[in-house]
């Protein structure tokens, strides 16, 4: 930090700066203090409190997360149902197949073939990026395509948009083995159910049964485990940000962790940490809507 | 578990397994040839530059040339024995500390294997990557450190597994019948208990083995890999993404395939041994 030639004096300076001086108890709970003021102490990279850089990079990784989840969840899901309607056929080999197939990808070789098939071969998509130009985006949350909504800038909105469908398509590749594995499981647990014998045997038409019948009790699974990776979906992030340019939590990580940051590792560390409870908490208050069965 | 068993519990698996399974090996010892034999192959050395810069690719070099004038195609295949020998060293070492720890704690419960449970959860929790990602960062780029993210990484899969086969088979009778005359539980683990880790051992070193190179050129892609100019795939993908605005899609594209081609056949191999070596799981 002070470089190699900083005076004993110096760096005894910045040491104490920094209370690293201090006692490890003290400099704990000190950290805890500040933490409950939402004090997450300065950046020793950029100097900047840590707090607001996370926030700069914040919602790039929400949109990302929330459009990885939305492609992932879009085709994974029905892929799963299919092939857990057409367990043992050739169709539930062949998803297999695919599903395995899109897990062995890692995400920075899906990225850059992405890149290269649609943007560059095709010039149909930005390669990489936010938006084109920063200039007239109105300041609201932060994300892009909700702001530029809010305000009825629909030549903002698209070109956000267009430059999201490529990262979100690689985070929902990564994502789409996991969701589509477990809503198959889901599906042919579900289609086991003696609920299931009654409703075919109270003749109902074969789509009510598999649809309002068993398709809504195979998402329970589902939803659980997408809550439970959530905190996977850092290290997916990471890959994808740095990929795509895009400035987000994942990529500041990777800055932080680079440069021995780790005051601002641990804030994005604590800040991932409550958006996993968060989401999880989320997912079991919804419980109760999606399965009247769960009381609490 | 010997061989003929074995075979038979692949005759009796449903073709489909089977399918995966010989794809999956086929894969594999390909690619063990190719970190073994790979250099034979070639015409280049990896770090040999060979003629004009940024070539595409054609007959002269099979995969084009890089922005030094190197071949393509001798980096991308030498660069297998760099995954292939990480992959080895940090499942070995995962396996090793992970069966240990996970058959001991089993066994022997109490405080030992609550404290371990703890640490281990903690380290499941925490996103694989980004751990693998700050060991690398703290260590400095190299093979060592490579490998050594990976193994701590993968431990908490090997030791969770291997205790839960554990915690199954201890309470069985004739576990019980070895504790009556006598026997130690070291003896006990060793000679009655580790033949069961055996069937989701093989499953496990695949799997890790598939994450390894995942996370292995997942470092290089993030410049914390092994450093250049050893050929490494993520490495050069990472360096070949310069020059894919100017269309030179060899750069990126095979090592690319490589890294994929490599984790699926692992994957492929896992998912295969699993439906034939462990039957018993009803898979739904």
């Amino acid at each position: 930090m002070v470089g190699d030639v900083a005076t004993e004096e110096q760096i005894q300076a910045i040491r104490h700066d920094l209370g690293f001086d201090r006692p490890l108890y003290i400099q704990y709970l000190s950290y805890m203090y500040d933490l409950l003021h939402l004090n997450f102490g300065t950046s020793l990279n950029s100097r900047l409190p840590v707090i607001r850089e996370i926030g700069a990079a914040f919602p790039t990784t929400i949109e990302l997360t929330i459009f990885g989840l939305i492609f992932g969840v879009a085709i994974g899901l029905p892929l799963g149902v299919l092939a857990a309607l057409k367990r043992g056929k050739v169709m539930d080999h062949f998803l297999r197949a695919f599903s395995l197939g899109c897990y062995s990808f890692p995400i920075y070789v899906t990225g850059i073939l992405l890149q290269l098939a649609v943007s560059v071969r095709l010039g149909m998509l930005p390669v990489a990026g936010r938006i084109a130009s920063t200039a007239d985006i109105p300041k609201i949350t932060g994300l892009y395509v909700l702001d530029s909504l809010l305000t009825l800038n629909f030549a903002v909105m698209f070109d956000a948009l267009a430059h999201l469908v490529l990262p979100g398509m690689t985070m929902g590749i990564y994502l789409l083995p996991m969701i589509s594995r477990i809503s198959r499981a889901g599906m042919i647990e579900a289609l086991t159910e003696d609920y299931i014998v009654t409703a075919r045997a109270k003749g109902l038409a074969e789509s009510t049964v598999v649809y309002r019948h068993a398709f809504r009790n195979a998402l329970l699974p589902t939803i659980t485990v997408i809550g439970m990776n959530f905190a996977g979906l850092l290290g997916g992030s990471m890959l994808t940000e740095t990929v795509f340019s895009l400035p987000g939590l994942g990529r500041l990580m990777y800055r932080a962790i680079s440069s021995r940051d780790f005051s601002m590792i641990q804030g994005i560390v604590v800040v991932y940490t409550l958006i996993v409870v968060a989401v999880n908490t989320i997912i079991d208050i919804g419980y109760r809507f999606l399965d009247p069965r769960v009381k609490y | 578990m010997r061989l003929a068993p074995a075979f038979r519990r692949f005759g009796m698996a449903p073709v489909s397994a089977q399918i995966i399974t010989i794809a999956g090996t086929i894969i594999c010892v390909g690619l063990i040839a190719l970190a073994f034999f790979g250099e034979n192959l070639v015409h280049y050395g990896p770090q040999q530059m060979v003629g004009e810069i940024l070539l595409p690719p054609s007959s002269e070099h099979l995969m084009g040339t890089d922005m030094l004038g190197r071949d393509v195609f001798s980096r991308v295949i030498s660069g297998t024995k760099w995954s292939v020998s990480v992959s080895f060293i940090a499942v070995s070492m995962s396996m090793l500390i992970g069966t240990y720890l996970g058959g001991f704690s089993g066994y022997f419960g109490g405080s030992l294997d609550r404290i371990l449970m703890v640490g281990m959860d903690a380290l499941y929790i925490f996103p694989s990557f980004v751990l693998a990602v700050l060991i690398a960062a703290v260590m400095g780029p190299g093979i060592g450190t490579s490998s050594l993210a990976v193994a701590i990484v993968m431990i908490p899969t090997f030791y969770r597994v291997i205790r839960s086969i554990t915690l199954t088979i201890k309470e069985s009778g004739f576990i019980e019948a070895e504790r009556a005359i006598g026997a130690s539980g070291r003896y006990i683990i060793a000679n009655h208990i580790a033949p069961f880790y055996l069937s989701s051992l093989f499953v496990l070193i695949s799997l890790g083995a598939a994450q390894a190179i995942l996370i292995t050129s997942g470092l290089g892609f993030l410049g914390l890999g092994i450093p250049p100019p050893n050929p490494e795939w993520g490495t050069d993908l990472a360096a070949g993404r310069m020059y894919i605005m100017d269309g030179m899609w060899w750069l990126t594209v095979f090592p690319g395939m490589m890294i994929f081609l490599a984790v699926l056949g692992f994957n492929l191999l896992s998912e295969g041994l699993d439906a034939v070596l462990n039957p018993q799981i009803r898979r739904l």
